[in-house]
């Protein structure tokens, strides 16, 4: 059966997802080294030892993301919170930065090493790259392949494939958007944090609601329309060749109709997004999909409308996972 | 001081491509020249009947040629095409996703600006497996170059430091997206807009540049003023990307500067009137927002205002 990888941006969230189901539980240190970055989120070094000791009673698995890229001069906060994650008993850090993954094979020869969706490794020959350089075990992959690309990169590979089923939607590949730094300064490569409330700001008048990221509006609403969070690339735009949602809709993509198609493509680990998400949100996604797989080895029917409340704009795509999305 | 050409991001048309290579190879005081169609793999068969010529002439014109390599390679072809241009003999591969690396087996390349290089240790594996020449990602801050610029001193670094500047790629077509059209039956729909389609907020800030798969910043870099400042820490190269305007001039305007002949602000009004209506930005390399443009070499160090409605 596909693994099931559930997100968690708290100790409560970490043992929520455990109770619903999940075999593996990501979650990432309080700072800049994790690409969800927001106040308030993530775990001191001491939170996560008492984590991994819950979950590994419980028979799950906890991976740790450090997977923002080390700034120079900077590399050993980066380099610690991989050594502290080992020593801590975790299961496998996932990474993006090169010169972290060689340091952390050097290091942790035998520790198992997850290649991040940040690291944009879209087919066999970068996956094949990073078995060979590091050791990887297991790739991220990005929200860029269709479910037959998918299948022929396990056909491929011996390294094992993550894909994301549930969650906010990068709309362009990860890893490689600038989008949030040109507009605010704060990047997810650099500072872990994309479009950033810290930068946002809502303007209210008799039309309605004017959302801003950076000075730049990103979105208008009428006064009857609910004012979504100004989130860069799902903003709404004006070109010559017309207006509206230029790179998407406000949607989250909802991959449950897809799980089979998955499991036939040779996936090994499902995951969803969504550590800044509270423990409501974690614990009915995850035993959603903990439903869907069991349906699923039986034969039988999943519920695929239970997932609406917690989808952006109560809307949902396949994503890439459908070619013609591109 | 190196000055170094990227590669056309732009659907131009064929044979206009080619006559803008070779007036680059004809006239143009540039060191390094990355050729090759490197945002959409759809868009390669148009310019690859004149691929030979134009790096026959740039050789032969004494440029340094680069063969850069597809952004995002995911599909069967794209993987070939990539391995084939790894393999090549002849020039030298910029390497603009890792794709590459295991086909080119340590032996000598080039790395683009899209592969992500933070810190001096993801240059120091990249120097150790044969990379010659580091072109930086764009919104790397000065502070981090000149760090790294230290670390790999037998690597020429680069930065990106004229045009519109690359933000994101994406497995999805905005081009046809916006015509309502599939990316496998795109029509070509962005060879209409050869300076990228032009996006602006609700409220008509100009914002950024639509070109296919590739966004782009509304915004031209310009790094002419901080040139002094770069080669101080031991940045090797200036990359001017190319956008729909006299390239030549714009090539000149900075050779101009770096040796002495033209002032930083002489040079900026030359390179004002070479690509009119655009404005300036140098946010990245200054740790603000990549769209602000800061002054360099005056004293108070003006930032450039924050865009209004």
């Amino acid at each position: 059966m596909m693994e099931l990888i559930c997100p968690a941006g708290t100790p409560a969230a970490l043992k929520s997802a455990i109770e619903a189901g999940a075999d593996a539980v990501y979650c990432g240190f309080n700072d800049e080294t994790n690409a969800r970055n927001f106040p308030g989120l993530n775990f001191s070094r001491d939170e996560l030892r008492k984590g991994i000791a819950l979950a590994h009673g419980r028979g799950a698995k906890i991976l740790v993301a450090i997977n923002t890229f080390p700034r120079a001069a900077a590399a050993d906060i980066w380099q610690r919170a991989v050594d502290d994650a080992v020593s801590a008993g975790a299961d496998a850090p996932i990474l993006a930065d090169i010169g972290l993954m060689d340091y952390a094979a050097r290091r942790h020869p035998n520790q198992r090493l997850h290649v991040s969706v940040q690291a944009a490794a879209a087919n066999p020959d970068a996956i094949a790259f990073y078995a060979e350089a590091f050791g990887a075990r297991r790739v991220v992959l990005p929200r860029v392949l269709s479910v037959p690309e998918i299948a022929e990169i396990t056909r491929e590979t011996t390294c094992e494939t993550e894909v994301f089923v549930f969650g906010g939607l990068c709309v362009m590949a990860e890893g490689r958007c600038s989008l949030s730094s040109y507009a605010t300064g704060k990047s997810p490569n650099m500072q872990g944090v994309c479009s950033p409330p810290s930068h946002v700001a809502y303007e209210q008048s008799a039309e309605g609601t004017t959302s801003r990221l950076g000075g730049f509006t990103i979105n208008r609403f009428g006064a009857n329309e609910p004012a979504g969070y100004p989130t860069l690339c799902k903003g709404r735009f004006s070109t010559a060749e017309g207006a509206g949602y230029i790179f998407e809709d406000p949607v989250s993509l909802d991959a449950t109709t897809l799980l089979k198609g998955l499991r036939e493509a040779g996936v090994t680990a499902l995951k969803i997004e969504g550590r800044q998400r509270g423990r409501a949100y974690v614990e009915s996604v995850v035993r959603h999909f903990r439903h869907a797989l069991a349906a699923l080895e039986s034969g039988s029917e999943a519920d695929i409308a239970g997932l609406k409340p917690f989808t952006e704009g109560q809307a949902s795509t396949l994503g890439a996972y459908r070619k013609t999305w591109r | 001081m190196q000055l170094s050409l990227g590669p056309v991001l732009y659907n131009w048309a064929p044979d206009r491509w080619r006559d803008f290579y070779f007036r680059i190879a004809d006239e143009a005081p540039v060191d390094v020249v990355t050729v090759g169609e490197i945002v959409c793999s759809k868009r390669s068969p148009f310019f690859a009947r004149h691929l030979p010529a134009v790096v026959e002439r740039l050789q032969g014109a004494g440029k340094q040629v680069l063969l850069g390599s597809l952004i995002l390679v995911s599909l069967r072809r794209e993987r070939r095409q990539t391995e084939e241009l790894a393999v090549a003999e002849g020039a030298l591969v910029e390497v603009n996703d890792l794709t590459c690396l295991r086909a080119l087996a340590g032996r000598p390349h080039a790395i683009g600006p899209f592969v992500n290089i933070y810190n001096e240790a993801s240059a120091a594996f990249h120097a150790a497996r044969g990379a010659k020449r580091i072109c930086l990602p764009p919104e790397l801050p000065l502070a981090s170059v000149a760090m790294i610029a230290r670390a790999v001193p037998d690597v020429t670094i680069e930065i990106f430091a004229f045009g519109r500047v690359p933000l994101a790629i994406s497995a999805r077509c905005y081009h046809a997206r916006l015509h309502k059209l599939t990316k496998d039956n795109c029509r070509f729909v962005c060879e209409k807009d050869p300076d990228g389609l032009l996006l602006n907020t609700l409220e008509q800030q100009d914002f950024l540049t639509v070109n296919g798969v590739q966004t782009l910043s509304h915004t031209c870099t310009n790094l002419l003023g901080d040139a002094g400042i770069l080669r101080d820490s031991n940045v090797g190269s200036l990359r001017l990307s190319p956008q729909d305007c006299d390239m030549v001039a714009v090539i000149r305007t900075f050779r101009d500067v770096l040796d002495g002949r033209e002032d930083v602000d002489g040079g900026n009004r030359r390179l004002a009137a070479d690509y009119p209506g655009v404005p300036f930005s140098n946010g990245f390399l200054w740790a603000e927002p990549g769209h602000v443009y800061r002054r360099a070499q005056s004293a108070d160090a003006q930032i450039g205002t924050p865009p209004t409605p």
